[in-house]
Order: structure tokens, then sequence, then C-alpha cells
């Protein structure tokens, strides 16, 4: 028997309305996603994988089809609901890291401890990241990687169930990519938060437990990985 | 603190010379408006306490002669509080230093005691004493105008006799607070004086011994003014009572008055214009910024940051500005009401204190809250309503196609970076729009403070020059025969003398109703030209009455109507008459008949009270001499000290605002045109850095961005100049009182003046602006997308 999923969306379709032409993004997705595991979706450039990672971030709502957030159907939340879901579960990364310039990467991350209930220190945050020494840099004396990584630390100090990346290592070289793959598997590993990996490349899935693979907005199939092979050995 | 809070600072100091431009503009709003609230404020409140204190009257009333116990019948009419009776007379006045006559009113006083109405306070010197003959108290303007000090002397021609006055003390009185002689529009001190004197030695010399010829009462709470004075009116007719008033017919009264609901409406006007522009501003900016951290808004969602919170985090810019503003400019205009009450307290004669108000501070600064918060009301919902999930992907490439000029072919005339400026501008017209109405606007308040001064050069030709012709006019004491005439043509220097004939009435149409002096003048006079708005003259009708424009709008009527015409003289007849025209005036209410037609009506054969006069400049000092030795002459007004009466008063007047608004206005233009300037800046810097990477020159890329600064410019000032000359008709309508009138005349150079300050501030901002250029960060280019 499995264990309870921490996501469990059921014939999940999203169609966006362009003026004249629908765009249908994901058509009918059925997938789980359980406590404390790692996964990749892969898949080409719009096969709707950021589309459904929006919608199990509380970012965005399906058209049709139902999404449960352990026994809580997130389709019926309102808008306070999922302000909350935001605020005290979900923790996300983006391709362009999206920190705020105007602020340091301590108070980047002081952003979320500020209003999220269960949260670490911002600078625990940042110590996770290895980032000890950049707490007072702002975003523009930063590297991309180090971007990324205050990015992670700041999904990550509220101590979320979930961690949403999508590319998280699209606008990075292959090494800076790895250290920050690194933090997300130490996350991953040290705080059991369930983490979810958006990528188009394939080298990446092997970090996994599982990799779901998108194509045309539905599962084409999903991998159990026999192995995970660390961050720190990938190359591509 | 926290850190969307330390976000809001840093954004706050990134845009920081455009918050102070902004905060400006609300300072300027704000200091306006407390400046005036409060001047207005003070001004009503010394003018109440004063009233109170020296118990000014509420009705007055002149007459030929009552006997005094006529005052018991006045008394006892239902709503009349207290009565005082005097005796007032005019006479000719030879005031050393002055070459004209000038003329006096001499107000009887109480030998002992106080007047029981109207009271005098002393500024100087002492009471005049009993059987002390020839003691006078002079009011303070006359005595400040004419340089006179207690102990000095002014002859003057009493009932025939030349007699001296001995001015003991200089005085003031609620019912002088302005002094205007009666008859005339303006107010000249040096050439009229009120003079207080015994009332036994003044009855005594003008055979008013147990009589009086002046009175005034005050009312019981809740009496009716209209019907007090009715009662009065018939009370006092068969002794010549020439119509009764109440206060809001009292010259001096009506002259505070108006000035203090114009500076009420400055108060109420300013804060629109002004906050008005700032809460446009903030729009734009606020706007600007909204759109420029989408991202930073979409992250905030998703990090669970709701809609409010992150909806009021830009509002509390749009706050911060404001509130910085307002405080800023209410201690300003806190300091400035001062000096403004300071300002009309030296012009007008009563004393006055300041009296800020908590609450004139309070509604400023609410008033700037309320501005700026509307104003980027629709800005914020924006942020407020950005899906989180569609603020992660970065704005869609803007779509450019050919522009207007390219479609048809005109681009060969253009080098290419004048055809990106045209794109850009084509390609966001409503952020164009919005650049041309805020600039068009500053540039409209630019001429708006300059209101005033080309209109008051205008009404100085149209009255002195257009209409008034004569050199002088002559008052004779009353109506006098055509003797009188002939003995005036017959003075020294007289080279022409034109009659006129001023009977007081009342015009009633309907249920309003008028106590106004019908002019007679001679028809084909050369003297004096009545006109039209359009500067025409307009021929007396043989019968008929001619009002003047506010006259007609007061009485509600036009030409072809007809009013009720009370003669408040002689037999006082009662008649109805045509109204055959309209005439233009800028100053108080009038209306002309025909001379013979108004002796007609007045059935006094051939009289007149005085002439107009065309006078050889070199016989000027004999004619005065002979003048001022004539018995039956009132009062000389010669037209160069009307003039520049005249244009002291309306400089002294609410023009003296004009100062601050063209200060404020241009705050406005440079926070207007400054602030567009760094948008476009703002926008465009990425698309100018990238240019500059792929080879272009720093010049070139300058003529890009002020290219498309100086079109915005050049598109803004003619609309501006249209929507200034709209603006300035609806502060003339503002403005329109009885006492004047100010007419919208904008002369070449306000248009110049307005757009001068528009290009300057242009100017400027793209050297600001262009120095930025020049330090573009190339590299933030090359990084990732935002
Ligand atoms: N907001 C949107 N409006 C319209 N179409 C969208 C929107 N977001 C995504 N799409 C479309 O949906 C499809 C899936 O997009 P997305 O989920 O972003 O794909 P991926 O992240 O796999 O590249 C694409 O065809 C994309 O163009
Ligand atoms: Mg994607």
């Amino acid at each position: 028997m499995s264990p309870k999923p921490v996501f469990q969306t059921s014939g999940i379709t999203k169609i966006y309305h362009m003026g004249e032409v629908d765009v249908p993004a994901l058509r009918g997705v059925d997938v789980q996603f359980f406590k404390g595991e790692f996964v990749v979706l892969l898949g080409p450039s719009g096969s709707g994988k950021s589309t459904l990672m929006n919608i199990l971030g509380g970012l965005d709502v399906p058209t049709a089809g139902t999404v449960h957030y352990g026994d809580r159907d997130m389709t019926a939340f309102g808008d306070a609901a999922l302000t909350d879901y935001r605020r005290n579960h979900v923790g996300f990364v983006f391709q362009f890291y999206n920190l705020i310039p105007s602020l340091t990467a301590r108070e980047n991350v002081a952003l979320v401890t500020d209003i999220a209930e269960n949260h670490m220190a911002p600078e625990e945050a940042l110590e996770m990241v290895d980032l000890t020494d950049r707490l007072d840099h702002f975003p523009s004396q930063m590297s991309g990687g180090e971007q990324q990584r205050v990015a992670i630390a700041r999904a990550i100090a509220k101590r979320p169930e979930v961690l949403l990346c999508d590319e998280p290592t699209g606008a990075l070289d292959m090494q800076t990519g790895i250290i920050v793959l690194e933090a997300i598997e130490r996350v991953n590993r040290e705080l059991n938060t369930t983490t979810a990996v958006i990528t188009h490349n394939a080298v990446i899935a092997s970090m996994a437990d599982r990799v779901i693979y998108l194509l045309d907005g539905k599962i084409s199939k999903i991998v159990q990985n026999e192995t995970k092979v660390a961050a720190a050995h990938l190359t591509w | 603190m926290n850190a969307l809070n330390l976000k809001l600072i840093r954004d706050l100091l990134a845009m920081k010379s455009q918050a102070v431009a902004i905060g400006l503009v609300v300072a300027s709003g704000v200091a306006l408006y407390v400046m005036s609230a409060n001047t207005a404020r003070s001004l009503r409140e010394s003018q109440q306490a004063y009233y109170d204190h020296a118990r000014f009257a509420d009705v007055f009333a002149s007459l030929k002669r009552a006997p005094k116990t006529l005052a018991h019948q006045v008394a006892a009419i239902p709503g009349v509080a207290r009565v005082q009776t005097r005796v007032v007379e005019a006479v000719t006045l030879d005031v050393p230093g002055l070459a004209e006559p000038a003329t006096g009113r001499l107000v009887s006083v109480p030998e002992r005691g106080r007047p029981v109405l109207n009271d005098i306070h002393l500024r100087r010197g002492r009471d005049i004493e009993p059987n002390r003959p020839g003691e006078v108290l002079v009011n303070e303007g006359f005595a400040t105008a004419n340089g006179l000090q207690p102990g000095d002397t002014v002859g003057a021609v009493i009932n025939g006799r030349r007699q001296d006055l001995r001015i003991v003390g200089i005085a003031m009185s609620p019912e002088c607070i302005m002094v205007v002689a009666p008859g005339d529009m303006f107010p000249d001190d040096e050439h009229y004086g009120v003079f207080w004197m015994g009332e036994r030695e003044l009855a005594s010399v003008f055979d008013l011994e147990g009589a009086f010829n002046d009175l005034n009462l005050t009312l019981m709470p809740g009496a009716s003014v209209a019907e007090v004075i009715r009662r009065l009116d018939r009370l006092l007719a068969p002794y010549g009572g020439a119509g009764a008033y109440g206060r809001k017919e009292q010259v001096s009264n009506t002259y505070l008055s108006d000035e203090i609901t114009g500076v009420e409406t400055m108060a109420r006007i300013s804060p629109m214009i002004f906050l008005g522009v700032a809460a446009f501003l903030l729009n734009i900016v606020l706007a600007r910024v909204i759109t420029a951290q989408r991202q930073q808004i979409a992250v905030l969602k998703a990090f669970g940051y709701d809609r409010w919170e992150v909806g009021f985090h830009f509002m509390k810019l749009a706050l911060f500005i404001a509130v910085g503003g307002a405080v800023t400019g209410g201690a300003f205009g806190l300091w400035m009401g001062r000096g403004m009450t300071n300002l009309y307290a030296s012009f007008y004669r009563f004393p006055t204190g300041y009296y800020p108000d908590f609450t004139v501070m309070l509604t400023g600064f609410l008033l700037s809250v309320a501005a700026a918060s509307l104003g980027v009301l629709n800005a914020v919902q924006r942020a407020v309503r950005l899906p989180a999930a569609e603020a992660m992907r970065p704005e869609p490439p803007a779509a450019f196609r050919a522009t207007l000029i390219e479609r048809i072919g005109l681009q060969r005339w253009f080098s290419s970076s004048a055809r990106m400026t045209m794109r850009n501008l084509e390609r966001k017209p409503w952020a164009a729009a919005l650049s041309i109405s805020g600039i068009a606007l500053a540039a409209a308040i630019l001429m708006v403070g300059n209101f005033g001064q080309d209109s008051v050069n205008y009404m100085m030709e149209f009255q002195f020059e257009k209409s008034l012709r004569a050199d002088m006019t002559v008052a004779l004491v009353e109506a006098s025969s055509g003797r009188a005439l002939q003995n005036i043509r017959h003075l020294p220097g007289v080279m022409h003398a034109e009659p006129y004939r001023s009977l007081s009435v009342r015009l009633r149409a309907g249920h309003r109703s008028r106590r106004v002096g019908i002019m007679g003048l001679e028809g084909g006079g050369d003297l004096y030209h009545l006109l039209n708005v359009k500067e025409e003259q307009v021929v007396l009708p043989p019968e008929g009455l001619l009002l003047s424009d506010k006259l007609a709008e007061l009485l509600d009527v036009g030409a072809g109507d007809r009013v009720t015409v009370e003669v408040l003289e002689g037999a006082r007849p009662v008649r109805q008459m045509p109204v055959a025209g309209i005439v233009t005036e800028f100053a108080g209410v009038t209306a002309y008949m025909q001379l013979s037609a108004l002796n007609r009506l007045s059935r006094e054969g051939n009289s007149l009270s005085g002439a107009f006069l065309a006078v050889d400049p070199d016989q000027q000092d004999a004619l005065f001499a002979s003048l001022k030795a004539t018995p039956r002459v009132a009062g000389v007004s010669v037209k160069e000290a009307a003039i520049a009466s005249f244009r002291k008063t309306m400089q002294s007047s609410m023009l003296q605002m004009r100062l601050f608004m063209i200060f404020f206005s241009c705050i406005i233009a440079f926070g207007v045109v400054y602030n567009s300037a760094r948008i476009s800046l703002a926008e465009r810097s990425r698309e100018l850095a990238t240019l500059r990477i792929i080879g272009f020159t720093r010049a070139e890329i300058s003529m890009i961005l002020l290219g498309e600064i100086v079109v915005i410019t050049l598109l803004a000032i003619p609309l501006g100049l249209a929507m200034g000359y709209g603006l300035m008709q609806l502060m003339a309508q503002a403005m329109n009182t009885e006492l004047y009138r100010i007419p919208v005349v904008i002369s070449r150079s306000s248009y110049v003046f307005s757009a001068g300050v528009v290009m300057v501030a242009t100017l400027v901002s793209s050297l600001i602006v262009r120095r930025k250029l020049d330090h573009l960060d190339l590299v933030s280019v090359l990084k990732a997308a935002q």
C-alpha cells in the first residue's frame, strides 16, 4: 500500500483563451506527489509544465478537474485560502530568480519570514544554501547562481511542505546549475520537503525519485528511478 | 522594520527626485489652501469681532432733515434694537500739499460719551473735547494718504464759509474699513476722507439743531432686514429719505466681505487645481512603477502576500509623497497665512488678528491624502488584480508597425532616430496623451497664475480712456440748476463741460430689487461714452434705461423687459420703464438715462449733480484753486488720480495672490515636465542601452529620447494655452462681484510666459535626463531578462 499523497490531481485541464482561439495547456492530468519525494517534471517547451506547477502552487486554477492538497480540494479554495496556502505551505523558485532588486539577500528572505507562521531565521535559510557571506548583498551585486540560491533560501524559509522549482537552472551554466541543484537536494533531504523541479534538461531527471514526462498537455509516462544520482555527479 | 517597508523606502529613494517634484506640487496646493483658508478665516473673525465690538449698524439711511423725536418712531419698528441719529454732510476740502480739492464727509459724534452705533476707535491723538470748535477726528486712510498728523489743520468750505478743521486724533470705524466716495467705484484715500465732529457744532453750522439727516440702527436677532427697511422707508419718506439699505449694500462692508469671499474662493480652487495635478502625476508615476514591478508583484503574491497587502504597499508610496507634501505645505501655508493676513491688515483699516485653525490644517492634510488615493486608485487596482501566474511571464514584446507618416510615404524626410521617436509615440498613444495632457495642464495653470494683470490693464483702458473721456468730474453738493453749469463752464481752464444728474432710485423687477443711482447723461455727449462688450458706443435712447450688465444680471432682466423705478428723492415718483439696452461695465452697478428724460422723471426741470470737464492742462492749478473756493462743489475727481487709486486697489487686493500662484505654477510645470521626462527615460532605458551596445552614439540615443520629449512638449503647449483660457473663464466667473468684474483678457506676453516656462522646464529636464543617459548601465541589459 502506498502512503497518502501530498497532491492528488484528477482530470485537470487548463484552457487559455487567446482572443478567438482556445489554447489547451493541460488536457486531463492525473498525478500524485508523495511526502518527501523529489520529482522531476520533464517535457519540451510548451508541454504544460509551468501550467501544472502554477496550479499546484495555487497561482492558477484549472479549467476542469480537481486538485487535492492533503484532504482538501484546492479547486474550492477562495482567494483567502489560496493566499494562506501560498503563504504557509508552498515555496517557489523561478527560472529568472525574481528577487526584489531593492532588497538585500537577507531582506529578500525576510519578505517571506515576515508573514509565514512556522519560519526559520533568514540567516538560517541562507546558511542552508551556503550564502552566509552574502547576507547584505543586493541582487545586482550577485551572480546568477547566487541569486538563484537566495531564491531557494527565500522559498524554504517558511519550511514549506512543497517546494516547486520552475526551470531553476534554465538561466545558468552547468557548474552554477549544479550548485543550485545541490541546494535543492539538500533542502529535500534535510527538511523532507516534497520537491518538484521542472526542466527540459533530461540529465537532471536522474536526480529524481520519480520522473514525470509531459507532452502536449498530457502525461506521457512516469518513470521511477532505481537509483538517484547526486547532483554533484551530474554533467551536461 | 519589515522587508516590504524596506522595499518601499528604497523604491522611494530610487525615485526621489520625482517624489520630491510631486511632493512639491502637493505642498503648493496645501500651502495655498492653508494660507487662503486661514487668511479668510482670520479676516472673517476679525471683521465679526470688530463689528460686534464697535456696534456696527445693520441698517443705514440718509434723509433731508427730520426732528430727533422721529427716532422714537424708528425705534418702535418691530425688530429694531437700537437707533442712532446723526448729522452727516459733504464738504469741499483744501488739504495742505494737495493741489486739487478733496472731499470730506463730516459725521457727527456725541460731544460726551461714545456713539451708540458705529463706534470710533482712536489710533493716535485724543478725542474731541466739548466746547472746542473746529476739533475733528479723521479717518486713518485719509490721514496716511495725505501725511496728516494730530495738530494739523485742513481747510473746509462749510455751508459756504471757509473754516479750519483742527485734527486732534486719527480714528477708525467699522463704517470706513474701506472708504469709497459716493458715486465712485474705487477707494481714493487721498481725495476722500471721513471726519468726526461734535454733534452740536456740526448741527449748528448746517442749521440742523434738534434734527438729523442720517440714521443707523441695529436689529434684534431674527428680525427681517427687508421688512425693517420697508417700514423705515415709509417713515422717512416725508423727510426726504433716500432709501435705507442694509449691510449688504454698505460699501465698506461689501468691499471687505467680497474680498474675503475672493480669498475663500481661492481656498476652494487652489487645492482642486494643485491636488488634481498631483493626483494625475501620482497616477502616471505609479502606473509606471507597477508596470515595471509586474514580476515583483507576482513574487509577493506567489509567496503569500494577499492582494490588499500588495495594493496597500503601492498605495503607501503615494501616501508617503502626499503626506510629506501636505506637512511641508501645511507648515509653509501657516506661515504665509500670517504674512497674507498682515498684508490685508495694512490695506484694510480694522484690527486684525491671525487665527489659524487646526481644522484647516487637517482638511488640507485629508484633501491631499484623498487626492493621492484617488489618483493612484486605478494603478493600485491593477496591482491588486494582477494574477500571480500571469505576472511570472515577461511583458510580451510590444507590437510595432509603420507610423502614419511612414504609411503615407514621408519617411525619407526623417532620420532613423526621428522615425524611432515617432513609432514610440504612435505605439503608446495613451501614454503620450497622458504626458501631453499633463504638460498642457501645467501650461494652463501658468496662464491662470498670470490672470489679472492683463485684465486690469484692459479694464483701465476701457474705463478711463474709452468710456470716461473727461479729464475731471466735478460733483455738486446737491442737484443744482442749469446756472451752475454756466458757472462751471466759465471757470479757468475748462474747455468743455457736460452735465450729469445722478438720481437715487430703487429698481424693482419681480421680487428682485436694487438701490442704485441712475446716471442721466446728455445724448450725444463726448466726455462719457457708454460701451457694449465689443467696445462699441451704445447710444442713449430718448426714453428708457440702459443697465450695466451686472445690474441686469442682479435684476434678472434684459433689453425689452420693464422695471419699476422708485425715485428716492424729491417728489418720489414711481414709474414703469423699459430696459432699452445693456452696457458693459467692470465696476459697480449703474443705470443710465438721457438727462432730459431723467429730469422729466424726477420732475425737477433742468437740474444737474455735476459735470464732466475737458480741461486745459496748463490752467489746471488755477482751476483747482477756484474749485476749492466754490461753495457748491462737493468733490472733484481727477482722472489721473482715479487711475492711480484704481491701480492701487487692484494691486493691493486679491491679485497679491498672483505672485504665489505664479510661483506655485512654475513648480507644477517643472513637476509635470520633469516627471514625464523621467518616465520616458525609465521606459526607454533598456532599449536605448541596447542601441548603445550595437553602436549608437550617446548623441544619437539622446536624440531619440529628447526628440520624444520635445514632440510631446510642442503638442502640449497649444493645448495648454487653450485650456488656460478656459480656466481663466472659470476664475473670472468665481471672482465676479458687484464691486467689480474681471474680464478675461490675455495678452500675448502671458501666452509667451506660459509657453516659455514650459519650454525652460523641458530644457532643464532634458539636460538632467541627458546626463542620466550618459550613465546608462549597459551591462545590466546583458544580464538575464528581468
Ligand atoms: N497565460 C497564458 N495565456 C495563453 N496561453 C498560455 C498562457 N500560459 C501558457 N500558455 C500556453 O499554454 C501552453 C503551455 O505552456 P507552459 O505551461 O508555460 O509550458 P512549459 O512550461 O512546459 O513550457 C503553451 O502553448 C503556452 O503558450
Ligand atoms: Mg515553463
